[in-house]
């Protein structure tokens, strides 16, 4: 029913939500060249215009901080999309980068930093730039793995139906990534890109100021605000910088995070009738104005004209596997003969770089401070669950306050442990306690949320009728929790204790070794090791504590995490 | 047998609270007695408060007025001896057969031994001998539900309390367990001593109830009560057992006392811009009116020959049949449902004629729709935002009708192209999308 319409043009300009759009895009441009403007500086500059406190100069440094997230988050996008597509389309390599992956994931993060802070500075010789390339690829270790993570095992199970639906069309290879592939993950790819932004933060402070040499770099930024405060004890400063990270964490999650889930939802491919669909009102402003919508528009037909150029295959399946059998057959002894090139090659530089150097002492020595932050992961995360189980359980089962509870915990979930520093020094030196002991529960600090919201979640799926059922046979108090409750988070409760031990394990590198002021509190551990090394820049060291730190958790996940998740699963998810 | 009734229900009423602070009402004024020896039926349409009375019986829910008093006494939380067996059977997943039936005597803090002779008794029973240690996932769905009963009955509860549960199970195995419940039941086996049966299957209810309960909705309550005195076993084909249903079809159907000659005050009240539509799409509509055009009914079924025609529940059907009432398609009488001149012209048009068909009828009896276009016609913009005809709603129904109600039209719209909508923009508009 087309009509004839003499007002498009009125209309065009009328819409209020144009308006809004305009103001935001524009708001967004200045900020990027705001944020941008000082990259090309000489480092030295840096010097000259030292930090300060002043709470003026925090919009500015939220800003640059807020800037080099979500950079990161680009960055983590990209080598997502890559990487994991890579991994998941190829067998061959599958079998070596999902290790590869899993590994990465347990290296930990000032490792990174002071490993790759020399590299990166040279990519631009005493430029700013230079600096900024370390803050972000710090970052980015800190968000990409898990967002691979997902999006690989998204791809594994797109249902059978749609990829051979995708297959009888003849979609080529390009367009099945794009209408097939990539929707289907996204819903996942963001609730972890969410989960990534919050990890970012814990390590803020650790990736914005650094040492090269013996001249340390402090960029612009929250983090770095933090660590002058630190080092200023100034109480005063770091309650400033908890209010701005509260500004900017609801500030993008109002901006970019609830759009983005209110409008992946509609890539769900399961949907319960019933559920309430995700709301964002930056989302409504978006596809009310014409401007956003003519941009998305251009994605649109980049998508639809590339797919065009990308020539698809339009032989039948089964007689291009019969021809390149010969073919497939040299490309596996060329794999395998790679394989064994870069694995030996890897031995060699263990062997030169760190058995040669290593006296077995130390070696003991080392594995000795990993057991010791080992016990310490395992204890708080029992406590941890202690009391966040009951909790989870009780807030799951109530609608409403599981509403109200988890945008608390996932801001909880981002906090650094750094701010609560003077709070631990400031009772460990004055009521003379064993840091060994009082200094642990840093550790849990910002990971202890992922067991909250995995219980919530959880508890959220038990059926209505399975609990009418215990109530009405009378099954109360402890049989309940034995019975009922338990056994139905504990698929969930698994997930979030994965998490929450590897990301214990990371943080032990920031809540082993903590000052405040001159004042240097640590604990015995693997982590106060590491921080140690980064600190002295002993590179040894640092490779060292790091190859201790990924072994003993790749191992703890293989031989603890990863049987105990499968039994969960097999046992106590409801289908 | 005793004279005191096993349960009863007086003036029970339960009304949810809705986020705007007034209250939804689901069930009003409800009188019940159940007594020894029987299996009473409670059959409804799905929201006409039959499981929420259910709920209320096993003391799982507190009813807002009134009173359930078991043996005498009012219950207040789950009785002890008022054992229930659920829709989706709701077992615990990670517990094998043998540890699912045992749950409800461990509650009772009872001794190991007692426990494990009265669970494999039960296992015994109701022939789940050799499943003792399969979990549920490894069952099919009747075996499922046969721990479901081992469960409730384990307990030696007075009363079972059944929410349809045959429902979720396929023909077969649904009749194969009814027989098994009805063959202990008359043997005396089973430790209750009387049953509640809620069911929206009217078969289901004649084959096994002793009393029938027929509920009506908004707010829920009893129309009648239909006594079965058929001797058991029942046979389905015997005269006798179809007029019974066909008479509750009729009863189902019936228009209520006092209202007009239209008769549809019942399902759409108020019948203006205000009504809650049901949501019943375009495509079921004509093939119901293609099938009471054609042979063997030509233009006027019976609901129940026609509902075993389709294989469809009165669940099911029902809401379709009002629709095509509601939209002077058809009149639903007497057990009938009979179409009308424009029906039948329907259901032998070609599609574009099927459009103009239904556009007229659309725009002249749903008035929410003719509202809808008025507003579209009027406007230079010839759009319009959801919310708006949404607000206009919610002065007569709660936001979730709105949202159905709105839902339903638009789905009728966009077949009868009377007007187009955009989910993403929450517009309706008078052109089509590009």
């Amino acid at each position: 029913m087309k009509r004839f319409e003499p007002y498009v043009f009125l209309k065009g300009l009328a819409s209020r939500w144009d308006v809004l759009a305009f103001i935001v895009v524009i708001g967004l441009i200045a900020f990027l060249g705001e944020t941008a403007h000082g990259l090309f500086d000489p480092l030295a500059k840096l010097e000259a215009v030292p930090l300060s406190l002043d709470p003026v100069h925090l919009p500015e440094y939220a800003a640059r901080t807020t800037f080099r997230m979500l950079a990161a988050l680009f960055f983590s996008l990209v080598f997502t999309l890559t990487y994991a597509t890579w991994a998941a389309k190829s067998e061959r390599a599958g079998r070596l980068l999902v290790p590869i992956l899993d590994i990465l994931q347990s290296v930990p993060i000032l490792g990174f930093i002071s490993i790759t802070t020399v590299f990166f500075l040279s990519l631009a010789p005493g430029r700013v730039l230079g600096g900024e390339f370390v803050a972000i690829f710090a970052i980015f270790t800190s968000q990409a793995w898990n967002m691979a993570f997902s999006f690989y095992q998204s791809l594994r199970t797109v249902p059978i139906e749609l990829t051979e639906a995708a297959e009888s069309f003849r979609l080529s290879p390009w367009m099945r990534f794009w209408q097939l592939e990539t929707p289907f993950a996204l819903p996942a790819l963001v609730w972890n890109m969410m989960l990534s932004m919050s990890g970012g933060w814990f390590f803020v402070v650790a990736s914005e100021s650094f040492t090269v040499g013996n001249s340390s770099v402090a960029l612009p930024g929250i983090g770095s605000y933090i660590a002058l405060a630190i080092q200023e004890k100034n109480l005063r400063a770091i309650g400033w910088a908890i209010l701005t990270m509260l500004v900017v964490i609801l500030l993008y999650d109002q901006l970019l995070f609830r759009p983005l889930v209110a409008w992946v939802d509609r890539f769900r491919v399961e949907q319960e009738p019933g559920e309430r669909v995700p709301d964002s009102w930056a989302l409504t402003m978006m596809r009310r104005s014409r401007l956003i919508t003519a941009s998305t528009l251009a994605f649109h037909n980049a998508v639809f004209w590339t797919s065009r150029l990308v020539k698809r295959t339009d032989k039948p399946l089964v007689l291009v596997e019969e021809q390149d059998r010969p073919k497939r057959r040299s490309l596996d002894l060329l794999w395998v003969s790679l394989l064994v090139l870069a694995v030996g090659a890897g031995l060699w530089h263990i062997l030169a770089v760190l058995v040669v150097n290593t006296p077995l002492a130390e070696a003991l020595h080392v594995c000795g401070l990993a057991c010791l932050t080992m016990v310490r992961v395992f204890i708080l995360i029992a406590l941890a669950s202690l009391v966040w189980v009951p909790i989870g359980v009780w807030v799951g089962m109530r609608p409403r306050a599981a509403q109200i509870v988890q945008p608390i915990a996932q801001f909880m979930a981002a906090f650094p442990a750094n701010l609560l520093f003077p709070i631990a020094v400031y009772g460990i030196v004055v009521w003379k306690l064993n840091p060994d002991v009082f200094l642990s529960p840093l550790m849990i600090l910002g990971t202890q949320w992922y067991i909250l919201f995995n219980i919530i979640a959880g508890a959220t799926t038990i059926p209505a009728e399975m609990r009418y059922a215990a109530t009405n046979f009378g099954i109360k108090g402890w049989l309940w929790w034995r019975r009922v409750a338990l056994p139905a988070v504990l698929p969930f409760y698994v997930t979030g204790a994965i998490t929450a031990s590897g990301g214990s394990w990371n943080a032990a590198q920031v809540s082993e070794l903590v000052s405040w002021g001159h004042t240097q509190i640590r604990a015995r551990g693997l982590g106060a090791y590491i921080a140690d090394a980064a600190e002295t820049r002993n590179f040894h060291q640092i490779i060292l504590g790091v190859a201790v730190m990924s072994l003993f958790v790749v191992v703890i996940n293989r031989l603890f995490w990863r049987p105990l998740y499968y039994y969960a699963e097999r046992k106590y998810r409801m289908t | 047998m005793n004279n005191s009734p096993l349960l009863q229900c007086s003036q029970v009423r339960k009304a949810f609270p809705k986020p705007d602070g007034e209250e939804l009402l689901v069930l009003d004024g409800m009188n019940l007695e159940l007594r020894e020896g029987q299996i009473m039926g409670l059959l409804g349409r799905s929201g006409s408060g039959k499981s929420t009375l259910l709920r209320l019986i096993a003391g799982l829910a507190e009813p807002s007025a009134g009173e359930v008093q078991y043996l005498g006494h009012p219950v207040v939380g789950p009785a002890r001896g008022i054992a229930m067996v659920f829709q989706s059977f709701a077992l615990f997943p990670w517990l094998t057969v043998f540890e699912n039936v045992a749950l409800g005597l461990e509650a009772q803090n009872l001794p190991r031994a007692e426990i494990r002779k009265r669970s494999l008794a039960a296992i015994d029973l109701i022939g789940l001998d050799g499943f003792e240690s399969a979990y549920p996932r490894e069952l099919s769905g009747g075996m499922r539900q046969r721990v479901g009963f081992a469960r409730a009955l384990v307990v030696h509860p007075n009363i079972l309390l059944m929410d349809e549960p045959f429902s979720a199970l396929d023909v077969l195995t649904a009749e194969t367990l009814r027989t098994d419940f009805l063959d202990l039941w008359a043997e005396g086996r089973m430790p209750i001593k009387g049953v509640i049966l809620v069911t929206h299957n009217i078969e289901e209810a004649v084959l096994m109830c002793d009393r029938i309960l027929v509920f009506g909705s908004n707010p829920g309550r009893i129309l009648s009560e239909i006594k079965v005195t058929l001797p058991q076993p029942r046979n389905r084909l015997d005269p006798s057992f179809r007029e019974l249903v066909e008479r509750i079809y009729v009863e189902m159907t019936a228009r209520p006392k006092g209202a007009g000659p239209g008769g549809r005050q019942e399902r759409f009240p108020g019948l203006g811009i205000g009504s809650v539509l049901p949501h019943v799409g375009s495509n079921i509509l004509s093939g119901l009116m293609e099938a009471v055009a054609a042979a063997p009914f030509k233009g006027k079924a019976d609901l129940p020959e026609i509902a075993s025609d389709l294989q469809m529940e009165i669940d099911e059907l029902f809401p379709v049949a009002e629709t095509l009432q509601l939209l002077r398609f058809a009149e639903l009488e007497g057990g009938d449902l009979k179409l009308t001149e424009d029906g039948l012209a329907f259901a032998q048009a070609d599609i574009d004629e099927r459009k103009r068909i239904f556009l007229r009828h659309l725009l002249a009896y749903v008035p929410l729709a003719a509202h809808i276009r008025r507003v579209l016609d009027e406007r230079v913009s010839h759009s319009a935002r959801k919310s708006r005809f949404i607000d206009e709603l919610e002065d007569f129904m709660s936001e979730d009708d709105a949202e159905q109600t709105l839902r339903a039209v638009i789905r009728w719209a966009r077949y009868a192209e009377a007007f187009a909508y955009d989910d993403e923009n929450a517009m309706f508009s008078l052109e089509n999308p590009t």
